[in-house]
């Protein structure tokens, strides 16, 4: 251990110490980001801060929220709505972060996909991005529930009914999903749990994960571009900034982060205050109903597309599951879906850029139709855009194929 | 460039997603109606009528059912009792001169179930509560309703509306307002149990409010909720009397939404000023 001295200040006390000054260089000010980069670049510190004011709002909704089915609906919509001070203001900065985040992890997700960067070394930052997506969703809907509101309801029995439909083991599977043979007390007590101790605790892991699985591949950039990060990096340190093509976390990419985020929560502040119902949906302040069923039930607008995915197969419901089973995990395998070594901006590659935008505008018919009144030429749209859902994963392996042929034959 | 570039994608694709699941889906989902209507062309219009007249007509035929507290005449019984009685407590009449549109009025004097548009609830086997008074004159049905309306206050506020307009079925327990008609014995009446409208300002939003209190048929085809025949004045009234209860901090949050919008575009400008000096070493 090295000779502890009388220190000339905090920060040389905490140097000796926890070695405070090697590690603001390793997190910030020499932790090398490409310069290459656009806007698109900004929304992992996005998400970083919309996750902070989940976490900050929802410890003070925790505060005065009940998690018992009698006491739930009054404890949002009265207590936190109307009685404490500056309660409502927590509830809808959390609701709404909570339907923008998913927006931003959307973004964040097909900016990966569009420039190649869940390949190529970076297979683990992309594995545990898609995991983050997981436990978010699991976190979403536990969250939804809560408010015990009719969709709060009947969203809980439609999805947790989903389970049933798994062989063998489903019928006890959703009763032990549930806690009861129908969603009651003991399911709001366990999604609480849920909600406000495992999955952030869950993610919160997966974040560290995913922060780390970034050091050794670093950040891509927009042309895909192999760079030697330590020896841009010594030229930046020599002085030579404008001709490095690295940049240190901070302060130059945290300035234009601060920069979009800042820009980034005025229109989500706007939508806090006046514009909150696509993320507080006015159905779910009717109390739960059991004994009446809503005229549509739809979960929130970041699941449509994969409840479309079930629906889809509207002639079969096994079918659906199967389905919406795939497209749940089927992310996951992009890394190894694309056959091609090739990384670089989709325009740059002619059949990917394709596939890129089929799979876009099949998310959007989805999305949509996944709101819509399954009934007359909706089912059929919903199926066709199911089944171009599956045949366009199906299909992307002998694209990049075709592709990295080409490509070698190029080299 | 490139920047602006990505911005304008990322905006079209999630208007468009936005576009789909809100404006689009809710409007196939609840398909616009009619616009509430509030001048009651299916009554007749009536002579003007005699208040002298129309006292002896109301004290003498309203009076065994109805209170008119104002005037002196108190409940012949007690809720409860005419509960059990009538299926629901029979309205005070005080203020009914005032908060419903005389036309209505005068309709369901005399046709209740026709001027409240629930023909497919009562029935002569089923008869309504309360006989029409179809075999008086136009004169006599106008003096009576000319009676109502000169003992009316016409200053009434939004609760006062609530409470003898709706709360004989429903509550508004965040405002400590219970329906005067025990739960179990309104339920029974109606055929089912009259929910408490305490957050029906957010959950259907006062548009909806106004259109579905001025015709529920129109929006809930089937329902035993009555057409109420309020005054488009008196119906405001009532709505905003929800949205201050069910919505109570809207005033709070709308002021300081607005701060908080202009707090966060300085911050932007700042941060961009900042962005640019940093970032002109590096380019």
């Amino acid at each position: 251990m090295a000779e502890i001295k009388k220190a000339d200040g905090l920060v040389d006390w905490l140097d000796q110490r926890i070695a405070l000054r090697t590690l603001t260089k390793v997190l910030l000010t020499e932790y090398w980001i490409p310069k290459n980069i656009n806007f698109l670049w900004a929304m992992g510190v996005v998400l970083a801060v919309l996750f902070k004011i989940l976490v900050i709002s929802g410890i003070f909704l925790m505060m005065y929220y009940k998690p018992d089915i009698n006491l739930a609906f009054d404890s949002v919509n009265y207590t936190i709505m109307q009685e404490v001070e500056y309660g409502w203001l927590w509830r809808h900065l959390h609701a709404v972060a909570a339907s923008a985040i998913f927006l931003v992890i959307y973004i964040h997700m097909f900016v990966a996909i569009y420039y190649g960067s869940y390949k190529r070394g970076r297979e683990v930052i992309w594995l545990t991005g898609m995991l983050l997506f997981m436990t978010f969703s699991a976190a979403g809907f536990s969250g939804y529930m809560l408010p015990w509101g009719q969709m709060s309801y009947w969203a809980a029995a439609v999805i947790t009914n989903l389970f049933g439909g798994i062989p063998l083991i489903g019928e006890e599977l959703v009763i032990w999903i549930r806690g009861n043979f129908v969603v009651a007390d003991a399911t709001l007590t366990r999604f609480f749990m849920l909600h406000v101790l495992l999955l952030p605790l869950a993610i919160i892991t997966i974040i560290a994960l995913h922060f780390y699985a970034l050091r050794v591949p670093h950040v891509n950039n927009q042309d895909g571009e192999i760079l030697d990060f330590d020896a841009e990096a010594d030229k930046y340190k020599a002085g030579n900034k404008k001709e490095s093509k690295v940049i240190p976390f901070w302060p130059v990419f945290l300035s234009k982060d601060i920069f979009v985020l800042s820009a980034f929560l005025v229109g989500y502040f706007y939508l806090t205050f006046f514009h909150f119902n696509f993320a507080m949906d006015p159905i779910n302040f009717d109390p739960a109903n059991p004994m009446k069923t809503p005229a549509h039930i739809y979960p929130e607008w970041y699941f449509l597309w994969s409840y479309e995915v079930l629906r889809g197969f509207f002639f079969s419901s096994d079918l659906g599951l199967v389905a919406f089973g795939i497209a749940n995990v089927i992310f996951l395998l992009l890394p190894w879906l694309d056959r091609s070594p090739v990384v670089a901006p989709a325009h740059k590659r002619k059949g990917f850029m394709i596939w890129f935008w089929l799979l876009i505008a099949d998310l959007i018919v989805l999305t949509i139709y996944g709101k819509l009144p399954p009934t007359g030429i909706n089912a059929w749209i919903g199926f066709v855009a199911s089944i171009t859902f599956l045949a366009l994963f199906f299909a992307l392996p002998f694209i990049t194929k075709a592709e990295a042929k080409n490509a070698s034959k190029g080299a | 460039m490139r920047d602006l570039k990505a911005l304008i994608i990322v905006a079209i694709v999630t208007g468009i997603i936005y576009w789909g699941v809100e404006p689009l889906a809710h409007g196939i989902m609840h398909p616009p109606v009619k616009a509430a209507e509030y001048d009651y062309k299916d009554t007749p219009i009536l002579p003007k009528g005699d208040v002298a007249n129309g006292a002896t007509l109301v004290q003498t035929n309203c009076v065994a059912c109805h209170s008119i507290k104002s005037e002196g005449f108190e409940a012949p019984m007690s809720d409860l009792d005419s509960a059990n009685s009538y299926g629901v407590v029979p309205p005070d009449l005080s203020t009914a001169g005032s908060m419903y549109h005389e036309g209505f009025l005068a309709g369901f004097l005399k046709d209740p179930v026709k001027a409240t548009n629930l023909s497919h609830k009562f029935t002569d086997s089923k008869p309504y509560p309360m006989p029409g008074y179809s075999w008086m004159s136009d004169s006599d049905i106008a003096d009576m309703v000319a009676y109502l309306r000169s003992i009316a206050k016409s200053d009434l506020s939004g609760k006062e509306i609530f409470i003898d307009a709706c709360a004989r079925c429903h509550s508004l327990k965040y405002d400590k307002v219970f329906s005067s008609t025990p739960q179990d014995i309104v339920s029974n009446y109606m055929g089912s149990t009259p929910p408490d409208v305490s957050m029906m300002i957010k959950s259907r939003g006062a548009k909806y409010l106004h259109t579905f209190i001025n015709d529920p048929q129109k929006l809930l085809h089937g329902t035993a909720m009555p057409k109420v025949g309020l005054t488009q004045e008196a119906e405001k009234k009532v709505v905003d009397y929800m949205e201050s209860i069910g919505d109570s901090k809207k005033e709070e949050r709308e002021s300081l939404g607005v701060k908080v919008i202009i707090f966060t575009i300085i911050m932007t400008i700042f941060a961009y000023l900042w962005k640019v000096k940093i970032w002109r070493d590096v380019h």
